[in-house]
């Protein structure tokens, strides 16, 4: 049989059997779609994470309290223990103990609920100092930020994340208005610009205070004598490891702990943090990635059913063609024509679904979805390897049959 | 079992395989030079459904000659059908050798028997075997298109067939929109097509009424004229009449020759 007569019987074949067919293409479509967004989740979630990451500054060390080591035993799990000081960060901030680090900003923060007039918003407050805008990369949008003097003043003063302004004072400018908090009246000067969100948390819905003001007045408990996490931003990318050492070295000694072992701190610096969190993802997207096979598999044993079904019924045509002079080639080339265009469509059907899924669903949800290239052309091959072992495997094997067994079967 | 085409002299001839140039059909028979096209020694057919087998021929020994007509006359069941499609490299035989124009079949490849079942046979089924998805003159053009011919000629050739069967009105009708006899016109038409050497016809009258039987009867004659082999599975005597030979088979055995007209 000549090669166009026979993709034009495939295509008449594929037709003919309508509802089949599409049956067919819609049960590989899923397959496909499933794996592309699925894996494109993940790697959207972590591309997000690796942004969120970098959106911390550059060049920094965290500093948290409590230990990560389990060897020093009593001590409570990562950044349960509040055994940084504001004297810490002083002691970091001077050049003399630490010349490597540039900038020092505490931070410590709670939950508040903030008043405007009749408004009320409760967001995260946080108590730094004039050097967590350097330190965090952020930028004033209107106003400005809280100086030296002001912090060490206790002045009472705060400035907004936009999503707090607008929240508390809707279209009208936040600076100079007075907001409550905890009794405590504060005058905005300053908002910041929007930074987006970083995973779960908001950049941009927050209420920062100079953190002597904080400690001071506003906060209760814990964070009134200590910080949550001071932020260290070293001279340079080259410099991260001295300052390592420096921050190190001094909390050790300001702490007055012997064995580095021992320490009730930890520093984590961007890499550390880059590295932890894309392992968690990469476990992630392993997770979905599976999850993904399998609505491929089941989507291709539906296809396998449909396939085998065809076949089989079609064991009676075989045999005919067969009657009538088809060679076993030309039997087996029918049947791969028609299932590589099943598989075909489907997959380019399950491509098209995956495109437009992954330009729709981030729209409806807050997680981004990146397009993984590998993952849709294995999804592909996949696709189409699954219709012909089960398109052109049965067909082969009837092909076999002598054209009268054939013709004679159910 | 004597020799069945006594009445004809055979000389071992060196032609060229394929169709003979057809002596003078009235002239004297010891005259024409034929050769068997098919050639069958002792043949068994055994179905082994359940435990118990089934013989559906015990060793039959036939010859057929070229450009012969024979019928094959039997009571239902006695393998009529089973021998016709061994005939037509359909089936294989259990035991015993079949020689197609002088070529042992069962040591043909698979692809030899499907170039022969497509150039050199056609065959016309006791169901027609017709594909139900496929309009009539699709269905006729089936064996063209294994057998390589281009798109405009297997249209043309299988109208042509359907013509020659009377049927060229119902060339877009499908198998389901077609009587019994038409539908058997349409398979026979598919028979012809390929301008096959060997024509073998499972009862191609049974679902006819007389008149259509007649005409199909005397197209088969004609394409015995005409030079082919014509080989014929029939119930009726008057069809059987047409045939230059009958042979008649009984329990998967065939009947003293000299029975048979
Ligand atoms: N596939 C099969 N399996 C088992 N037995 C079979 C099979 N095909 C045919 N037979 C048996 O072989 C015998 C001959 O069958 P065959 O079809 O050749 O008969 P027939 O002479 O053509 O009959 P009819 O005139 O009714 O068409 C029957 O007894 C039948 O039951
Ligand atoms: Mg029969």
């Amino acid at each position: 049989m000549r090669w166009r007569d026979t993709l034009g019987s495939g295509v008449e074949a594929i037709i003919g059997h309508g509802l089949r067919s599409l049956l067919t293409i819609l049960g590989i479509m899923i397959g496909i779609a499933a794996v592309i967004l699925t894996v494109g989740l993940g790697e959207g979630a972590q591309s997000s994470v690796n942004s969120a990451i970098s959106a911390l500054g550059s060049n920094l060390l965290v500093v948290t309290p409590g230990s990560t080591t389990s060897s020093s035993g009593v001590r409570g799990g990562f950044g349960t223990a509040s055994t940084l000081t504001l004297a810490d960060a002083d002691a970091l901030g001077s050049k003399k103990v630490a010349p490597n680090v540039i900038a020092v900003a505490p931070q410590a923060e709670t939950v508040e609920v903030l008043t405007a007039g009749s408004t009320n918003w409760t967001t995260t407050m946080v108590g730094t100092t004039a050097s967590w805008l350097t330190v965090r990369d952020r930028q004033v949008q209107e106003g400005g930020f809280f100086t030296r003097p002001e912090v060490s003043g206790a002045d009472d003063v705060v400035v907004l994340g936009s999503t707090t302004a607008s929240e508390l004072f809707g279209a009208e400018s936040p600076i100079d208005q007075t907001i409550t908090a905890n009794g405590v009246t504060l005058t905005v000067i300053g908002e910041l610009t929007t930074a987006g969100s970083s995973g779960s948390t908001n950049l941009d819905d927050m209420a920062i205070v100079p953190i002597t003001t904080a400690q001071q007045q506003v906060f209760t408990g814990t964070f009134a004598t200590s910080v949550s996490t001071i932020y260290c931003e070293a001279s340079s990318a080259a410099g991260l490891s001295g300052a390592y050492q420096e921050i190190d070295d001094e909390l050790l000694s300001a702490h007055h702990i012997v064995e580095p072992s021992a320490a009730d701190f930890t520093i984590t610096s961007q890499t550390t943090i880059a590295s932890t969190a894309n392992s968690v993802n990469r476990t992630l997207t392993d997770l979905l990635a599976g999850v993904a096979g399998i609505s491929l598999l089941v989507g291709g044993i539906g296809v396998m059913n449909i396939m085998l079904v065809s076949v089989t019924e079609r064991v009676r045509e075989i045999g005919l063609r067969k009657a009538l002079g088809a060679a076993p080639t030309d039997i087996r080339r029918q049947f791969l024509v028609e299932a590589s265009s099943l598989g075909l469509l489907g997959g380019i059907g399950g491509v098209l679904v995956g495109f437009i899924g992954t330009v729709v669903l981030p729209h409806l949800q807050s997680n981004p979805v990146s397009l993984s290239i590998p993952a849709t052309i294995g999804a592909v091959f996949v696709a189409i390897a699954i219709g012909l072992t089960f398109g052109v495997y049965p067909a082969t094997r009837a092909a076999r049959l002598s054209p009268i067994d054939a013709l004679r079967s159910e | 079992m004597s020799e069945p085409t006594a009445r004809v002299a055979r000389i071992d001839s060196d032609e060229p395989t394929g169709r003979v140039p057809r002596v003078d059909s009235d002239g004297d028979p010891t005259l024409i030079v034929r050769r068997p096209i098919i050639d069958m020694q002792q043949l068994w057919k055994t179905y082994r459904p359940g435990s118990l087998d089934v013989h559906a021929l015990r060793g039959v020994t036939l010859t057929v000659d070229e450009g012969e007509f024979v019928a094959i006359m039997g009571p239902s069941g006695s393998g009529k059908s089973t021998l016709m499609h061994i005939m037509g490299c359909l089936d294989i035989p259990t035991r015993g050798s079949y020689k197609l124009d002088g070529e042992d079949v069962s040591k043909l490849s698979e692809n030899s028997l499907a170039r022969i079942r497509n150039r050199e046979i056609g065959f016309v089924f006791q169901q027609y075997n017709l594909l139900a998805r496929l309009t009539a003159w699709r269905n006729v053009e089936l064996p063209l298109l294994y057998a390589r011919v281009p798109g405009a000629e297997r249209r043309r050739r299988a109208l042509a067939a359907l013509d020659q069967v009377g049927l060229s009105a119902r060339a877009e009708h499908r198998p389901t929109q077609l009587s019994g006899g038409q539908q058997q016109r349409v398979a026979l038409a598919r028979a012809l097509v390929t301008d096959p050497a060997l024509l073998l016809a499972d009862e191609p009258t049974g679902n006819l009424d007389t008149a259509a039987a007649a005409e199909i009867l005397g197209l088969l004659q004609e394409l015995h004229r005409a030079g082919r082999t014509v080989v014929l599975i029939t119930h009726e005597p008057e069809v059987a009449a047409v045939a230059d030979r009958t042979l008649r088979i009984r329990d998967g055995q065939l009947e003293p020759a000299e029975i048979a007209a």
